[in-house]
């Protein structure tokens, strides 16, 4: 399927959806934070779509927001979209997990929570996974400080 | 050697026999035979952290052949070992493990920092919270081998200078170069 027939299915869902194919390989679909596990799982669910294989899933910090990037692709009809969700609350971002729809989103989602502290609603096991229990802040993000061990340039 | 000589031939009878460092015939001719020993079999520990581990492995393989400057009984333990070679990034996880393996070998022991990342972070020195800026800030190092990654001649070239440093060393003079490091003095 092409990207402008991807991009006419999805684009019936809901109002509030920006796509763009422009410096990218695929179609992307910036969709609200309180719509993403809808859309995520009509992507999933949808027959023509079938995009059954999350294949990388990447926290972002573009400075005001932070926000998640999903990738995602159909094994049988090979065709790809990315799904980008932003969140400017920078206190106490809260993003809707899609760990019951793709399971291999538990450990992405946790490895976000990890260096972004982007916390997931319903996730079942949201803790540190590479970084010590007791560490301090968030290290990807944009305003990390760490007087100790960082030369800023 | 290469000790200057104060009292000329002509004031004494016999041929003089240079005595590096001030120390007499027998020591320094013992200290030649050991460094000969100790310079000819290096034995180094498997450390490789990332990148340049593929070029030390290039080095010992067919091609450049470490083994023809002895160096062939590369060893997975460090109580076997006589050198570590820092082949990659140190991050603040390993950092104790690097110092434990250290601690470890038994004496003498020597340390080759290879590649940018071993010497001073490299590509990670700015705007990293998780790379040691340099492995000389936890365990002393005796060769910096620079490259990203050095090649295989680099490596070789590095580690016969460690070899030249071995046969220049004196017994009586040596001390264990981790001797005030954790208080900062070297």
């Amino acid at each position: 399927m092409t990207n402008q027939e991807i991009q006419n299915i999805v684009s019936g869902w809901s109002e509030n959806l920006e796509f763009t194919e422009e410096g990218s390989q695929f179609l992307n679909v910036t969709l609200p934070k309180e719509e993403l596990h809808s859309i995520c799982e009509k992507l999933k669910e949808t027959p023509e779509l079938d995009f059954d294989y999350l294949f990388c899933v990447t926290g972002m910090d573009w400075g005001k927001e932070l926000g998640v990037i999903y990738h995602l692709e159909s094994i049988d009809k090979k065709h790809n979209i990315v799904v980008k969700v932003k969140n400017d609350d920078r206190e106490n971002p809260t993003l809707d997990t899609v760990c019951d729809i793709w399971s291999t989103a538990e450990f992405h989602e946790m490895e976000v929570y990890d260096f972004f502290g982007i916390k997931f609603n319903n996730h079942p096991n949201l803790k540190r996974l590479f970084l010590t229990p007791d560490w301090d802040g968030y290290p990807l993000r944009k305003d990390y400080v760490d007087e100790a061990n960082m030369v800023i340039k | 050697m290469g000790v200057e000589n104060k009292v000329s031939a002509e004031e004494l009878p016999g041929r003089v026999i240079p005595a590096g460092n001030g120390a007499n015939i027998v020591v320094t001719t013992l200290d030649k035979v050991i460094n000969w020993g100790r310079s000819n079999s290096l034995w180094p520990l498997y450390f490789g952290t990332s990148c340049c581990a593929i070029e030390m492995m290039q080095t010992g393989a067919a091609r450049h052949d470490w083994s023809r400057f002895g160096f062939e009984v590369a060893r997975p333990s460090p109580r076997q070992a006589d050198l570590i070679i820092i082949a990659g990034t140190i991050t603040n996880k390993m950092a104790p493990v690097l110092r434990r393996l250290y601690d470890q070998m038994a004496e003498p022991k020597y340390v080759l920092a290879m590649g940018a990342c071993a010497i001073s972070g490299g590509p990670f020195f700015y705007n990293s919270y998780s790379v040691i800026k340099g492995a000389d800030h936890v365990i002393p190092v005796d060769v910096y081998v620079p490259g990203c990654p050095p090649r295989p001649e680099a490596l070789l070239d590095g580690m016969l200078l460690l070899q030249d440093k071995i046969r220049k060393e004196n017994r009586l003079a040596k001390v264990n170069p981790i001797d005030g490091f954790d208080e900062g003095e070297i």
